[in-house]
Order: structure tokens, then C-alpha cells, then sequence
């Protein structure tokens, strides 16, 4: 007993006044925090991981939960969390693993950044009497365009390549079935086809039953190759292969046997109970060559009629990652900043590894532009899109879309616990328990998705029309239409925007 | 059988390949093509029933997510044939380089000679896909990294100790690698561990080995007698151990 136990997280309270004794809070709860015994519900508070399951079912208003209910002396460095990890270490030995994204509280540079409107001279457009042009194109645009006038009919000489065709800048990015349920990624499939957008699949092949999505399916190409035949590759409307992820730079994919059932097993391709690793590097890329070459072969196989997107995390060279990789053939470069999500990491690279979206997205774009080959590939922003405003942020930093994890899985209930590892999401979502997943439905759950989609898209097109812009590629790259808010002169450098008042 | 017979010379692949996919659209059974010399991609994403006779040298991921053909190369090989290949065979008359088999999910493989670095690297088998690598002569360092599934058959014409390099079987943790002979035991991998292969498991080899004999024109006895021995992994779940929750 050297450490002992150390305080619960949360403390929860029934207020037996309100309880019915109803039970729910007992069904609902997959942790086991609740149970009933001589007709009244008892507690075990240290099960609790506040997936506020609980709050959300109990028809009185009847349960509490506070966080850190007993604390340790204050302390500015020797944080709750820093001494609890070394308890953790101490007791194990191991690296430790944790859920969502990026928990330290750096600074974020988008809420350092405020949007421009017009006043009095060049006016305001209202998007509800005059379009608005949000429609995206992925994918590379000729340097020049060359016509033929054929008696008044004019005719593209030039040959285009396959580009997708977004309604809206805003795509879901890629969380695999495996990691996420099947309810779940059919929710997620539901609302991109409502929205007439595009999500990834993730390193965990296409289920069958998501085939009448397969349009507006990204496969994803990782370095286990789970779930990638030639079929999956035909499938899908663009192919990414992914290097690399914010929330995790720089290394692989473990997904646990005891998440890999016979769904989950047959979609990866791989038995049952296997733990399904993708190493840290492809095996055939260690260099911009390789990965030229990887890009190529994607295209050979599906004829060069897919886009191929490379998806990279947000690190220190990023800017001249991605010149290399526009040189590769591929159409886009996904650009995932250091607080993407994740289901499991290790807490050291999701805090600590890569930079933020905002910073790698404008010096990638910047790049790109002073080499001149900026139309050769999109940009793709992805890791802490939080809300519309961030999606016109990062667009005027220069990204022509946005993925966007968590903010989607919130929009079906997630309460961003963090337990995602656990397996056991009451939500439905990161879990493959049947009986939690038959929680999402995927009717209602796809309907909330796409209704946050379309909000966020009719919010961007209002912060559009106040800025006086009626054209999403009017606002893509355009700094001057942002203002730095108390961020640093270095940084505002990197960003190429001016501090307010300027 | 219908056959085609294409001349590559200075034939960029791209046009290549579409010209032995409308050879197999037209039903052609085999396709030869001539005077290939470095050409990267062949038959890459190719389906159907067909034999492409390779003359020459291929470049890198030739019969790259295949599903179905045979294709037989006539000289050496390039990197990572059968780069995650799907089903059907290929056969190399020579020697390859690395990454030979990487992420192979089924068909089958076989080098008469020798193969680079990293052989059969995550190699994986799921039902009844399970996909072989059977190699001549001798492989370089990391034979088998990270293998998932499948089988891996080093017969070492040359030698009773074919492999000399480290990392055999690396992060193994499905499928085996049987090898003719001995393997040092500093030659293991993390996570490897070697045994003997019993009587009872040369069954399945022995096929394989007939098979090698018979592409390649050499007598099969020499192997079915001898002694192997076969790497497989330490453990299914090799990083279990290695992490703690929040």
C-alpha cells in the first residue's frame, strides 16, 4: 500500500427526494456505477467516467455529478493529473494510454483570430436574398485552361482530372468501423449523403451494409492495409492514404483483439480476437519518392479515375512535407493539427507531439503558393474544427475543406468522456457491444449530424455575406480578412495576418 | 486459349497496363509481354483468369492489389511484388528485391533465388485467404517483420543455414516461417520465437515444394527428406504488456 488509492474522478449523487426508482440510471450504465439494493439506488462513484449517460435518462432530474470532489493541495505545477500519472507509472511500469484529443491547455490560435464584416462602403451581401456559392471542389486544377470556339460554342481542350464535388466545405473525417460502431459510421453515412458531402471510412474497410454510401465514401489506405482490396479501392469515391494523425504523430494504429469481433474481423479482413496493428511507417514508403509511388499504384489500380488524398499530422516541417507530396500526383493533402482526435493514444503524443491546424494550415498554403503549385493538390484542415467560425478561419488561412471527428460524434450524444478505450460507449458510438450500440440509431442519429452540418453551412454563409464575400474561394486564403487578438508578432508572422487595428 | 502478345518497349505503364486489361477484357488467357524493363505497376489491381508472361525486368509492385492472375517473370524482379495482392500467383525466375509479399493477403509467390530486406513483411490471412511466399535461395535481414498470417518457406538451395541476417520474424504475431536447415537463434526477432517442425506439419510444405520444383525445373527430393525448422510467434497479443489505461 506505497501509493494507495487515489481520489475519484467524480463523485455521483442520487437525490432519493426525486428518484422514482425508475432504474434507468442502472440500464444505462455500462461502468456499473449504479445498482439497487433494499429499494434504493446506491452509488459506486469511482466507476464513473461522467458519459453523463445517467443524467440524460433519468426522467427527475434526480443525479449529480461533480468532478474532482476531493482535490489535492493546489498546486500550479504538480498538477492532479501529473501526480496521478506518476501514481499510474509507478504502480505499472507502462505508457499510458488515453481517449479523445489533445488535452493540455495550450492556447488556441483560432480563438486569438476575429472574423471582418462590412460596414458602409463595400456592402454586406444578405445570403437569404442572393446566393451563395459554397460548393468545393477536391482535387488538382490545371495551371492554365486552354479553349476551342467552335461557331459561338466554346470547348475545354484541356483534359480535367477527378475532383469530388463537396455542397459544403465541411467533410467528416475518417474514424474507422472498429473503432467507431456501424450504427455510427451509418449515422455519419446518412448525413454526408444529406448534405451531399463525403466522410472517410478509416483504416477498417467498408461494411457491406455501407455500400449504398460508397459515393461519398473516402477509403483509407493506412500501414496495416487492413481492409484494402481491389473492390474497397473501386468503391470508394477518393482514395487517402494516411502517414500520419494529430493525435498521434509519428507512430502506428493498435486496435486491441478484444475489439476486433466477427464484424469488425471480417470488414479488417483479419481473425477474430486478433490484434490488428498498423505499424508506425508503410512498409513501402521512406521517402517522397515511395510515396509517389504508393500514390501511383493507388491510381494505376482504380485507373486515375480516384482522387488520392495523402493525410499527414501537423508537425514541424509540414509546409515542406506537403510540397513534396503535391509533387507525388496525389490531389489532396490532409493537414490533421495536434488536437485531432483519437480513440486511444498515448497521452505523451497526444499532448505533447505536432502543432496546431491553424499554424501548418497557413504555412502549407504559403508554401505551396510561393512555389506556384498551390492548384496541384487541395488542402484539407482537420484536428479541433469546434464550430463554424473555426471552418471560416481555417478556409481564410488558406484550406479548401475542413474534416471534422469529434464535433460529429457530439452531434450524436458524445459526451467527450474520453473513455472511448474502454469499449463500452453508452452513447452507441466507440463501442461494439451490441447492446449499446442498438442505442444509436442511425435514422435519428444521421438526421443530427447533417442538422449540425447544415447549420454550420448556413453560418458560414452569413459570416460570408457580412464580409461582403458570395463565393467560398473568395474567402479561401484571404487574410485580410482576419485579425490577430493578442496573438504574438512571430506567430501573426507565421500566419500572415495582421493584429487587430491594423 | 487466346493469346496476346504485347511489345513494351518504351511503353510508359500506365498505357501498358491498359492495353493487358483490354487483353483480358477480350478474353485472352495469356498475355505475353516482351522487352519489359522496369515498368512499375504490372497487372496492379488486375482481375480475371489469365497468365502474363513477363520478359524481362519489372519494376516495383508489380501485381500490386491482384485478385486472381498468374503472372511468371521471366528475370529478376523489382520491390514488393505481390504488394498486398489479393489471389493469384506470381512466379519470378530469378531474384526479387524488398518488401517481397508486403501485406500479401492470399495467392502465392515464388522466387527461385534469392529476395531483398524485409520479406513477407505483414503478411496477413483471414479465413481462407492465407498467402505463401516460397523462396529458393536466401533472404536479407527482417524476414516476416510484423507478420500477421500466412506462410513463409525458405528452402536455401545454396545452404543448410540460408539466412545469416537479423530481425527474422520482427514483431510476428500470426502466420510462420518455416526454413530449410537451422536458423541462428541471434538471428530471431522480437517477439519470435523458433521450433522445430514436426513431421506431421512437413505436410503442408510438401506441396509447396513441388510446386517450386516444377516451376523452376529442379528435383523436389533433396528438400522433401531434410530437416526444417519453423519461427513463429512468442505471443498473438505481442504488445500487450506494453501500455496502461488513464
Amino acid at each position: 500500500m506505497t501509493i494507495g488509492s487515489v481520489p475519484s474522478k467524480f463523485r455521483v449523487s442520487v437525490n432519493h427526494d426525486q428518484c422514482m426508482l425508475c432504474g434507468r440510471c442502472i440500464e444505462n450504465c455500462p461502468y456499473g456505477v449504479f445498482r439497487m439494493e433494499n429499494n434504493q439506488i446506491h452509488i459506486n462513484s469511482r466507476q464513473c467516467v461522467a458519459c453523463h449517460r445517467c443524467i440524460a435518462m433519468c426522467p427527475r432530474d434526480a443525479i449529480d455529478i461533480k468532478e474532482r470532489p476531493v482535490d489535492y493541495r493546489s498546486h500550479p505545477v504538480w498538477t492532479p493529473e501529473v501526480r496521478e500519472a506518476i501514481y499510474n507509472q509507478a504502480r505499472t511500469g507502462r505508457i499510458i494510454l488515453a481517449g479523445m484529443g489533445n488535452a493540455v491547455d495550450y492556447p488556441i490560435i483560432f480563438d486569438r483570430l476575429v472574423l471582418d464584416a462590412c460596414q458602409v462602403t463595400n456592402p454586406s451581401i444578405d445570403p437569404l436574398r442572393e446566393p451563395m456559392e459554397l460548393r468545393t471542389y477536391i482535387g488538382k486544377k490545371p495551371s492554365r485552361i486552354e479553349f476551342e470556339k467552335m461557331n459561338g460554342d466554346i470547348e475545354l481542350k484541356t483534359a480535367l482530372v477527378p475532383n469530388l464535388q463537396l455542397e459544403t466545405p465541411i467533410m467528416i473525417g475518417h474514424m474507422s468501423y472498429g473503432a467507431i460502431s456501424l450504427n455510427a459510421q451509418q449515422s455519419l453515412a446518412r448525413a454526408v449523403k444529406e448534405t451531399g458531402t463525403f466522410m472517410g471510412t478509416g483504416e477498417g474497410g467498408l461494411h457491406e451494409s455501407l455500400y449504398p454510401y460508397q459515393d461519398q465514401m473516402i477509403v483509407q489506405v493506412a500501414s496495416g492495409r487492413f481492409g484494402v482490396d481491389i473492390n474497397y479501392l473501386e468503391r470508394g469515391a477518393a482514395v487517402e492514404i494516411k502517414i500520419g494523425q494529430g493525435a498521434k504523430p509519428g507512430i502506428g494504429g493498435h486496435l486491441p483483439g478484444e475489439k476486433v469481433c466477427a464484424d469488425v474481423s471480417c470488414t479488417r479482413m483479419i481473425p477474430e480476437g486478433s490484434d490488428a496493428i498498423s505499424p508506425a511507417p508503410h512498409h513501402d514508403i521512406y521517402s517522397i519518392e515511395d510515396l509517389k509511388q504508393l500514390v501511383r499504384s493507388l491510381k494505376e489500380a482504380t485507373q486515375w479515375k480516384k482522387p488520392v488524398f495523402v493525410k499527414i499530422a501537423a508537425v514541424h516541417n509540414s509546409a515542406a512535407i506537403a510540397a513534396g507530396i503535391a509533387r507525388s500526383s496525389a490531389d489532396a493533402v490532409v493537414i490533421d493539427g495536434f488536437r485531432g482526435g483519437t480513440g486511444a493514444a498515448p497521452k505523451v503524443f497526444r499532448d505533447h507531439v505536432g502543432i496546431p491546424i491553424e499554424a501548418a494550415i497557413a504555412s502549407v498554403d504559403a508554401k505551396l503558393r510561393s512555389q506556384g503549385i498551390r492548384n496541384e493538390v487541395s488542402l484539407i484542415a482537420s484536428g479541433g474544427i469546434r464550430e463554424s467560425a473555426d471552418v471560416a478561419k481555417v478556409i481564410a488561412l488558406g484550406a479548401d475543406a475542413v474534416y471534422i471527428g469529434t464535433a460529429a460524434l457530439v452531434a450524436m450524444g458524445c459526451r467527450v468522456c474520453g473513455t472511448c478505450y474502454r469499449g463500452l460507449c453508452p452513447w452507441g458510438i466507440a463501442t461494439q457491444r451490441p447492446d449499446l450500440v442498438a442505442r444509436l440509431d442511425p435514422e435519428t442519429a444521421g438526421k443530427n449530424v447533417a442538422n449540425l452540418i447544415n447549420a454550420w453551412t448556413l453560418e458560414l454563409s452569413e459570416l460570408m455575406g457580412a464580409a461582403g464575400i458570395n463565393s467560398i474561394e473568395s474567402l479561401r486564403g484571404n487574410r485580410d480578412r482576419l485579425r490577430g487578438y493578442l496573438l504574438d508578432e512571430a506567430i501573426m508572422k507565421v500566419l500572415d495576418v495582421k493584429p487587430v487595428g491594423a | 486459349m487466346k493469346t496476346v502478345t504485347i511489345d513494351a518497349s518504351g511503353l510508359h505503364y500506365t498505357p501498358l497496363n491498359q492495353e493487358i486489361r483490354q487483353a483480358v477484357k477480350n478474353g485472352a488467357g495469356e498475355i505475353i509481354i516482351q522487352h519489359v524493363m522496369g515498368q512499375r505497376f504490372i497487372a496492379d489491381g488486375l482481375a480475371g483468369n489469365v497468365t502474363i508472361r513477363i520478359e524481362g525486368v519489372p519494376g516495383g509492385d508489380l501485381g500490386m492489389f491482384m485478385n486472381g492472375p498468374t503472372c511468371i517473370v521471366f528475370g529478376n524482379c523489382d520491390h514488393a511484388p505481390g504488394n498486398t495482392m489479393d489471389a493469384g500467383r506470381i512466379v519470378i525466375h530469378g531474384s526479387a528485391g524488398d518488401a517481397v509479399a508486403h501485406s500479401m493477403r492470399g495467392g502465392e509467390i515464388y522466387v527461385r533465388d534469392d529476395i531483398g530486406y524485409r520479406g513477407g513483411i505483414h503478411m496477413k490471412q483471414y479465413l481462407e485467404k492465407r498467402p505463401t511466399l516460397v523462396v529458393g535461395g536466401t533472404t536479407r535481414a527482417f524476414l516476416g517483420e510484423y507478420m500477421a498470417g500466412g506462410l513463409i518457406l525458405v528452402l536455401g538451395r545454396t545452404s543448410t543455414r540460408p539466412i545469416r541476417e537479423r530481425g527474422v520474424g520482427s514483431g510476428i504475431h500470426g502466420g510462420k516461417i518455416v526454413i530449410r536447415g537451422d536458423l541462428d537463434e541471434r538471428y530471431l526477432g522480437v517477439g519470435a520465437r523458433k521450433l522445430p517442425l514436426e513431421k506431421d506439419d512437413m505436410a503442408e510444405i510438401y506441396p509447396l515444394i513441388r510446386n517450386y520444383a516444377a516451376f523452376f525445373d529442379i528435383d523436389p527430393e533433396p528438400f522433401m527428406d531434410d530437416s526444417f525448422i519453423q519461427v513463429v510467434p512468442s505471443s498473438s497479443r505481442p504488445f500487450a504488456g506494453k501500455y496502461t489505461w488513464e
